[in-house]
Formats: structure tokens, C-alpha cells, sequence
């Protein structure tokens, strides 16, 4: 991947400049990283056996652009202070200015590991601000919860997969994007885009799933079953990887509410809070599952095993969800001649004047959007993404202090976090 | 608990601190003075029938040079109630300033980091109130209505405009 990106920078840096004739516009300074990310902690603040050490922007356990700005004292970590924003895209700004419907593709670019999820809570959203929620077809919502449910699967495989790797397990990451990759094309297959789909559309789909679809989710449900059985004797349950991270970044629950940690790290302390139960959404009232939480089996409730191990059972309990629709989508729910998923797509999308605030459950956790529309046009006056990933980074100082460096990073790898939606 | 329960525990103790309701806002809203924000954070957060321990959203607004207010929306949410709550704050647009929750809940602290650094709204008594996407060197408060981006950031261009680069082209 790393190599690819190379290549690809220098085939568009060569062709900009032969094509555009390009100038350089930068100009070097050595004073412009002081003024513009300077450290929060300086050189004189500093005990004489304290350092300070820069994790990141550029470093691979970090999961994207993330600089940790670290003090250490031997290898005890005594304080961390995050520096965002280095995939900053101004997404609120953008919004501000499209319509509704303009909205989705920038909202796959958030999460952009579980692009249908994000996609299914804003098009909750404005559908329920417009007051068409009843109207939407129940294959549709059923089509939703199949395609968010696999991309969920996904999406933590990616989490458990990069964790694996972060700690020295290098086998479960191929493991992991090899299934991953069944997925990813399924959903090409539906969508024809890999990972930005812009599938779910405001009142309906973008198409029915093709002909075959659900036969050949059935046959990925069968076949990956046993691969999570492997994936929990290879990794879950891996002496090396239980020495790793039980005990390790302790999130005790009241800590976790207090921040507004959500999601796989909040069920992991130990809290049974899933918006699919609680909140009730789409048809997930419909569907039969079970809410894992951690319990400490390897440690204390809320290590970092624990974090892991919610995302590994969330992966079993997703299978059952898309079993489940499966059998509607060809039972009751059959695909007919009649079918239209774009019949309740709005030909105009103008909420009436409100403030709404919409939040379902992400892979990461409590995604939400609050809008509020004027009215008056058909774009937002404001939209304000409240991603999982954000919220959750922000506890990682609270939890990392005391460990070691090795473990700030088993810790951050547990959190989970996607720069694209931290900095959105 | 109904809104009106909750709202009528609030004016029980603090009559001034609500200014009016949104019942048309999705959950319903308060409408509170920014001099009592900090109060009724507090008690909704201790109340013992209420007990908002989340707060899930903090946004900024801006309203435009044209209304000249700024907006700060809180969105709570009580875990085991399971109650739903937000509450509207109206700021002086030229002179944003509030008191901030982080001591209350302390996800706040970075949500208030983003409405500073979008809005440029002041938040009192914030631990650490720096810009949080931006670089600490960059002008101007991006998600005001009437912001205008600066020309030049280290020599490069903000202004994304390739128009006549892509016009030399055409003709070379």
C-alpha cells in the first residue's frame, strides 16, 4: 500500500507539473512548525528526566495522520496530548453550501471504513426531518440494514486486523483483509464503488441489489463463520496478544460516560449501550441479537482485550443480523417486478424550518448529525457531524498515562479511531 | 419525564435561567441565558430523577452578521432515564463568550476546542482552549457566515482557483 501511494504521488506530482506547469508555491521556514503545531509542553518545562517524543504525524501504528505529542520518562508515559486536523476537509463548511443530496458523498469520506453506515444515519436523518420515514419501503430498510450490517463486519475486521498488526501478529491482519476484501466486493457489486459508496439515498437506494446478491451473501455468511472460529484461536485467544492487552488502558465505565466514549469501547467497560437496542432504528427492533460487553475475562473490565474482544463477538452477532434479513429479503420480502427503491425519493428535499439532532450506531460508535434548516432552501443552514472517532480519541490521554510507550501503542490501535472522521 | 417536568425542575431552582422553548426541535429545546448555562449543566447532570451523564453533541452556530448572534447547542442524553434533551444558548455575535461545561462533562473539552476554533467562541474557565483542527497560525474562524479565506498560508494559495493555469494549458 505504502509503495502504491509513492508511485501514484510521483505519477500526479510528474503530471501536474509537465501539464500545468506547476510552481512551487511553499516557502520553508524553520520558525512555521512552531507557529503553527507548536508543542503544548516546552524544552524548559521539562523534568531533567522527562523527553519529549513526537509519535506521528507519519507513523504507521497511528492509524493515519495523527501526531501524538508525547512526555516520557524512561519508557513510562507521563502525558499525551493529541495534535488533530492534518485531514481536515472542512466538511461542515462544505455542507453549508450543497443541497441534501449533494451531502451523501461527502459523508461516505467520514468514516470511510464503514461509509454505508454513515450514509444510513444521515439519510435517517433528513428523512425524518422531511417526515417520510413511514413511507420507505420495508425491502429498502431491510437492503440498509444488510449492506450496514456487512459493512460493519468490515469495518471492525479492519480494527482487529490493524491491531493484530500493531502488537507484531502479522498473520490475522492478512487473515482479515482477505475477508474483508469478500466484502468489499459484495458491496462493489451492489454499488459499483469499493468503499465510497453513495448507495443509501435520501428516501430509498441508489438500485436494487443485483440479481444473485443475497444467494451470495448467504454463501459468505456460511463461509465466513468459521473463519471468526480461527480468527479467535489465532488471535483473540493468543497468549501473546491476551500479555499484550489485558491490564492494559484501563476505561473504567464512569470515565467512559464522562468522556462520551460510545460504541465497541463503552460496551468494552463493561455498559450494555447499543443505539440499535436502545433507540430502536431502521427494523433493527425487528432483528434478534445480543449486545456483547466486556467482562474482564483476561484482566480488569475495560482493558484493552476487553475492547477486542466486544468487536470480535459484534462480528458474530452481525452475522446473525444479516442471516436474518437475508431470510426476509427472500422470503416475505422478495425481490418483484414492482419494486421501485427510489418511490420515495423526494423530488424536493426542503425540510421544514428546525433543529434536529439524529445519532445511530456506527462501528464506532454514537455517530450523530445535528442539523438545523431554515426552511427557506434546500441546504442545510448547518450541519454538525459528531463522529465516534473524535469523541473516542479524546480519551487517550486519560487512559495512556503511567504504561509503557510499547503500550500507548496497543492502546491506541484498541481505540479504533479513523482520522477521516476525527478531522472530517 | 416528560419536558415539562424537566423544565419546570429547572425554573424551580433557577427562575430566570430559562429565556423560552423550541417544541418544534427534535429533542425538544430550552432556550437558556448564557449567564446560567454553567448552573443548569450542573444540575441536570446531578439531579437525582434526571442524571444527564452524556452529553453527545456540543455544536456552534453562527446566525450571520445580518441577526448577529451566535449559537451554542447542547444535546444530552441521560443513559439511565433514557431522556433526551437540548438546550439552545444565544451569544452576542461580536463578542462570543461563555462559560464552559468541562468541568461537568469533561468530553466537552474538546467539542469546545472545535466551536473556538470554527466560531471563535469563547469558552471561560476551559482548561486548554486551543485551536484543535486548524494550525494555532491560521486566520479568521472558518464557519462564520461572512468569513473570508486568508490569501496566503506559508506562500501557498487558499483560494483554490486553477482556472487560468488550465487556460495556459489550452493554449500551449
Amino acid at each position: 500500500m505504502l509503495i502504491y501511494s509513492i508511485i501514484n504521488r510521483h505519477l500526479i506530482f510528474n503530471s501536474s507539473i509537465s501539464i500545468f506547469n506547476l510552481k512551487q508555491q511553499y516557502k520553508y521556514h524553520p520558525d512555521h512548525l512552531k507557529n503553527s503545531e507548536p508543542t503544548v509542553y516546552q524544552e524548559e518545562q521539562l523534568k531533567s528526566e522527562e523527553m519529549l517524543i513526537n509519535m506521528g504525524p507519519q507513523h504507521p501504528s497511528t492509524h493515519g495522520v495523527l501526531r501524538l505529542e508525547v512526555i516520557t520518562d524512561g519508557e513510562i508515559v507521563k502525558d499525551v496530548i493529541p495534535h488533530l486536523g492534518y485531514l481536515h476537509r472542512c466538511f461542515e463548511k462544505h455542507a453549508e453550501s450543497l443541497s441534501y443530496n449533494q451531502v451523501l458523498p461527502y459523508v461516505d469520506r467520514m468514516d470511510y471504513l464503514a461509509a454505508i453506515n454513515s450514509e444510513h444515519a444521515f439519510a435517517m436523518g433528513v428523512e425524518r426531518m422531511l417526515g417520510i420515514e413511514e413511507q420507505i419501503p420495508k425491502r429498502v430498510e431491510y437492503i440498509r440494514v444488510l449492506l450496514a450490517e456487512l459493512n460493519r463486519l468490515a469495518s471492525h475486521f479492519v480494527a482487529i486486523g490493524t491491531y493484530g498488526i500493531d502488537i507484531g501478529a502479522f498473520t490475522p491482519f492478512l487473515w482479515m483483509m482477505r475477508d474483508r476484501e469478500h466484502i468489499l466486493r459484495l458491496l462493489e457489486w451492489a454499488s459499483g464503488a469499493r468503499m465510497l459508496y453513495n448507495y443509501i439515498w435520501i428516501g430509498g437506494l441508489f438500485f436494487d441489489v443485483p440479481v444473485g446478491f443475497e444467494e451470495r451473501c448467504k454463501s459468505f455468511s456460511n463461509y465466513l463463520k468459521p473463519k471468526l472460529k480461527d480468527l479467535e484461536n489465532l488471535l483473540i485467544s493468543n497468549k501473546i496478544f491476551i500479555d499484550r492487552t489485558a491490564n492494559v488502558g484501563v476505561l473504567p465505565m464512569d470515565l467512559a460516560i464522562n468522556y462520551g466514549v460510545t460504541g465497541p469501547m463503552l460496551r468494552g467497560s463493561g455498559l450494555k449501550l447499543d443505539l440499535r437496542k436502545v433507540d430502536g432504528y431502521s427494523v433493527y427492533p425487528e432483528l434478534d441479537f445480543d449486545v456483547p460487553i466486556g467482562e474482564g475475562k483476561m484482566g480488569v473490565v475495560g482493558d484493552c482485550w476487553d475492547r477486542t474482544w466486544v468487536r470480535y463477538r459484534e462480528c458474530e452477532e452481525s452475522i446473525k443480523i444479516i442471516d436474518q434479513c437475508l431470510e426476509r429479503l427472500t422470503g416475505d420480502l422478495k425481490r418483484d417486478k414492482e419494486f421501485d427503491p427510489r418511490a420515495a425519493v423526494p423530488k424536493k428535499i426542503r425540510p421544514k424550518a428546525q433543529d434536529f439532532y439524529v445519532r445511530s450506531e456506527n462501528p464506532k460508535g454514537e455517530l450523530g448529525y445535528f442539523f438545523r434548516a431554515d426552511g427557506k432552501s434546500d441546504k442545510p443552514f448547518r450541519v454538525k457531524s459528531r463522529g465516534p472517532s473524535f469523541v473516542n480519541l479524546s480519551v487517550l490521554p486519560e487512559i495512556s498515562k503511567g504504561y509503557m510507550l510499547a503500550d500507548l501503542v496497543a492502546i491506541m490501535g484498541s481505540l479504533d479511531v479513523v482520522m477521516g472522521e476525527v478531522d472530517r | 419525564m416528560t419536558f415539562e417536568e424537566i423544565k419546570s425542575i429547572i425554573s424551580e431552582k433557577f427562575p430566570d435561567a430559562i429565556l423560552g422553548e423550541d417544541l418544534n426541535a427534535t429533542p425538544h429545546a430550552l432556550i437558556i441565558d448564557k449567564k446560567s448555562i454553567f448552573e443548569v449543566c450542573e444540575l441536570l447532570h446531578t439531579h437525582e430523577h434526571l442524571y444527564f451523564d452524556m452529553l453527545s453533541c456540543l455544536s456552534g452556530l453562527d446566525n450571520g452578521p445580518e441577526n448577529g448572534t451566535m449559537e451554542v447547542v447542547y444535546n444530552l442524553y441521560s443513559i439511565p432515564f433514557s431522556l433526551h434533551l437540548m438546550l439552545k444558548v444565544e451569544l452576542d455575535r461580536n463578542q462570543p463568550e461563555i462559560d464552559s461545561v468541562v468541568s461537568i462533562w469533561r468530553t466537552a473539552n474538546w467539542h469546545e476546542r472545535e466551536a473556538f476554533d470554527m466560531f471563535g467562541i469563547k469558552f471561560d474557565n476551559h482548561p486548554d482552549l486551543r485551536r484543535i483542527l486548524l494550525p494555532l497560525d491560521w486566520e479568521g474562524f472558518p464557519l462564520q457566515k461572512d468569513y473570508q479565506e486568508q490569501e496566503k498560508y506559508h506562500g501557498m494559495n487558499v483560494i483554490y482557483d486553477r482556472r487560468e493555469e488550465v487556460e495556459n494549458w489550452k493554449e500551449g
